[in-house]
């Protein structure tokens, strides 16, 4: 039988491993970004351009007639640039490479930004065939961040391009 | 003093402190393993309640699971809470097991199988426990799971694809949360199969601990659920960061270090804690006893050593010089040199005449005719009017000190290489009571030693101390390292009980050992 003051210990221990248990369980309160900081977020997963050559007709009587392709395309894709600028600013600017041996893979990206909710000019920008100058792809719009909101920027050439994802204000 | 042996030091100051209270076969600190694998238990079966209501579509795995939460609170309710709460407890004594383990030096050697299939068996816990909290699919579940994407995209593996499935509410469908609920039964089953193996070549593995623990852990969850009862967060919402959040730090703390560090150092920190743990075992630490050797001509096959082995480092074979019986055979690597074996050994008794003592499986190290030899030298030696011998154990209180001119010390490997026999020779050849001195209950070095020990003394194990010899002229005592003068007192109490005692009161008749030249 145990003695009194043992029992009274095992109570008093078990109670403190029940209270450590209960409290690390749920607390302290964890805030991943202040109360007044909204979220973007740019991801993208893009296939880059490649420069294909149209073959002369000399080109295309050498080959056999089941291969006669007009065009000439190589495997491997061209990086992709992106710039971001907010409120004419520089915010960020990435190059994406594509992946695999052959460099035929698509290229990703993923970067968040936390900024103060509020009202900004938002642009991004993209070219995914790097030898022509400037960008094929351009989104710009003024955004309004409550706080915590998330807005992402994102491709989808079935939405015409770079596009912002945002929930409804 | 190194990290090792302070932390060793604070794991064995608690566990005497623990002792006072609980006692050592109910002191949840010495049986850490088992308690894990019991909340295990709980968690298996409060987690085929919560899949039974489970509903796996967007909506309804948040549905289901709050209206169990709130409709069925005595017992969906609970279930959740139970579920949460062991899960905690989980982690929190698989971490305590390991650091324990590592203090104690207990990662080299024969143990190093158990060592390096434990390791991985954290991955899998942290799996299993990161995916449950998905399953909910509340705000925390939202936090965990961009956050767990945002660190597996910064690996080349998964180059940033896995993220992009939680950028948008509309990205997720249903067959999302059949997948998570495979996996979350999936690798449990795995951690199963990983836990097998784990204490696989251990023998009497502890697989629970003591109806008391298990009784007095369950009820500290149970009241837990009742008074902060587990509850789900808002519902996901991907188009609001999720913030502000109960977090449960047992299992989700990687993800506020993430952000209070970057992926790269958390990957570091996992990858590299990962190596060292396995890497551990390999690492400089203290040379390995020499481990058990069988002396053909003395082993009889009784198989008692291969029994009570704690490491079932001993097998029987067919012996190779008399026909129908078998031998012991030793495997090296398992072999954890404890002397175990000598001490159940039939043939280790000091009572045979050969002149140089050799028994079927012994220790190089402390072979059991140097311990006759150190008994009978030192009783030759005693002039006290009522002597004792003390048998020790290296891994315990040290009994040499009280070595005098009434005392024989003799420490042992572990004192369950003590074959009863000892017992009874020291008491036939002048002594006037026997100390045997080893681990706390549920500390023993070598798992079984003291366990075995108090067995054999008490006549409920072969080889048994015989009837004729008086339990009251043995004493038994379970002390630590360092509760050196703890011994000393129990040994003068036990001195001063002997001097009270009639001098012609329970002794038995002397011995004195015909010796033979020729073995």
């Amino acid at each position: 039988m145990a003695k009194p003051a043992a029992i009274i210990g095992q109570i008093v221990l078990y109670g403190a491993f029940a209270a450590f248990i209960g409290y690390f369980s749920t607390n302290p309160i964890y805030k991943q970004i202040p109360d007044d900081v909204a979220l973007v977020k740019l991801s993208m997963s893009h296939l880059g351009g490649r420069e294909c050559r149209k073959r002369t007709a000399e080109e295309l009587a050498k080959l056999p007639p089941n291969m006669r392709a007009p065009l000439d395309c190589p495997r491997g894709r061209s990086d992709t640039k992106i710039v971001l600028e907010l409120d004419d600013k520089p915010l960020y600017e990435v190059i994406m490479h594509p992946t695999g041996l052959s460099r035929d893979g698509v290229g990703t990206v993923f970067k968040r930004f936390e900024l103060k909710a509020g009202t900004y000019k938002l642009a991004a920008r993209m070219n995914d065939n790097l030898v022509n100058p400037g960008y094929n792809f351009v989104k710009e719009e003024q955004i309004t961040l409550k706080p915590a909101q998330v807005l992402v920027i994102d491709f989808n050439p079935d939405q015409g391009g770079l596009f912002f994802r945002q929930a409804k204000n | 003093m190194s990290l090792l042996a302070a932390t060793r030091s604070v794991f064995e100051r608690t566990e005497i402190a623990f002792d006072g209270a609980f006692g050592g076969a109910d002191n949840p600190l010495r049986h850490l393993g088992a308690l894990g694998l019991f909340f295990l238990w709980i968690l298996v079966v409060s987690g085929l309640y919560l899949y039974t209501v489970l509903d796996t579509s967007i909506d309804g795995v948040y549905n289901s699971i709050d209206w169990l939460t709130r409709e069925q609170w005595y017992l969906g309710g609970v279930m959740r809470s139970l579920h949460r709460y062991a899960s905690d407890a989980f982690v929190l004594v698989m971490f305590l097991h390991l650091l324990r383990e590592w203090a104690y030096g207990r990662y080299h050697g024969f143990r190093l199988y158990s060592w390096v299939t434990g390791v991985p068996l954290i991955w899998l816990v942290f799996i299993s426990g990161i995916g449950g909290y998905w399953i909910v699919w509340d705000r925390l579940a939202q936090f965990s799971a961009v956050a767990t994407t945002e660190l597996l995209d910064w690996l080349p593996l998964f180059n940033g694809a896995t993220a992009r499935n939680f950028l948008a509410p509309d990205l997720i469908n249903d067959r999302f949360f059949t997948v998570l609920v495979f996996i979350h039964i999936g690798v449990p089953l795995m951690l199963l199969l990983g836990l097998w193996a784990h204490v696989n070549r251990i023998s009497r593995v502890d697989y629970l601990p003591s109806r008391r623990v298990m009784l007095a852990t369950l009820a500290a969850f149970l009241l837990l659920a009742a008074v902060k009862p587990a509850v789900s967060e808002a519902p996901a919402d991907l188009a609001v960061v999720a913030t502000g959040l109960r977090l449960d730090w047992f299992i989700l703390f990687l993800h506020p270090l993430t952000d209070l560090t970057s992926p790269a150092a958390v990957w570091a920190l996992i990858f590299g804690v990962t190596i060292l743990l396995f890497a551990l075992p390999f690492l400089p630490h203290p040379a390995r006893q020499d481990i058990a050797v069988v002396d053909a001509p003395n082993c009889n096959g009784c198989s008692r050593c291969h029994v009570d082995c704690p490491y079932e480092a001993i097998t029987m074979a067919p012996h190779p010089d008399k026909r129908g019986h078998q031998i012991a055979i030793v495997d090296a690597d398992l072999c954890a040199g404890c002397g175990i074996c000598a001490g159940s050994c039939p043939s280790s008794t000091p009572f045979r005449s050969q002149q140089t003592l050799v028994t079927g499986i012994d220790m190089p190290q402390q072979p059991v005719d140097v311990m006759r030899q150190q008994l009978e030298t030192g009783l030759a030696k005693l002039t006290g009017r009522h002597r004792l011998v003390v048998f020790g154990c290296d891994q315990a209180a040290d009994v040499r000190p009280l070595a005098g001119t009434d005392t024989v010390a003799i420490s042992l490997i572990c004192a369950g290489m003590l074959p009863p026999s000892f017992i009874e020779y020291a008491l036939r050849s002048g002594a006037d009571g026997v100390v045997v001195a080893g681990c706390r209950d549920g500390g023993c070095e070598f798992r079984l030693g003291m366990e075995w020990t108090r067995e054999r003394l008490t006549r409920r194990r072969e080889p048994n101390l015989r009837q004729l010899v008086p339990l009251d002229r043995i004493e038994i005592v379970p002390v630590a390292r360092g509760e050196d003068s703890k011994l000393a007192t129990v040994v003068a109490e036990f001195r001063r009980r002997l001097e009270t005692t009639p001098e012609t009161h329970s002794k038995i008749p002397a011995f004195t050992r015909r010796t033979q030249h020729h073995g």
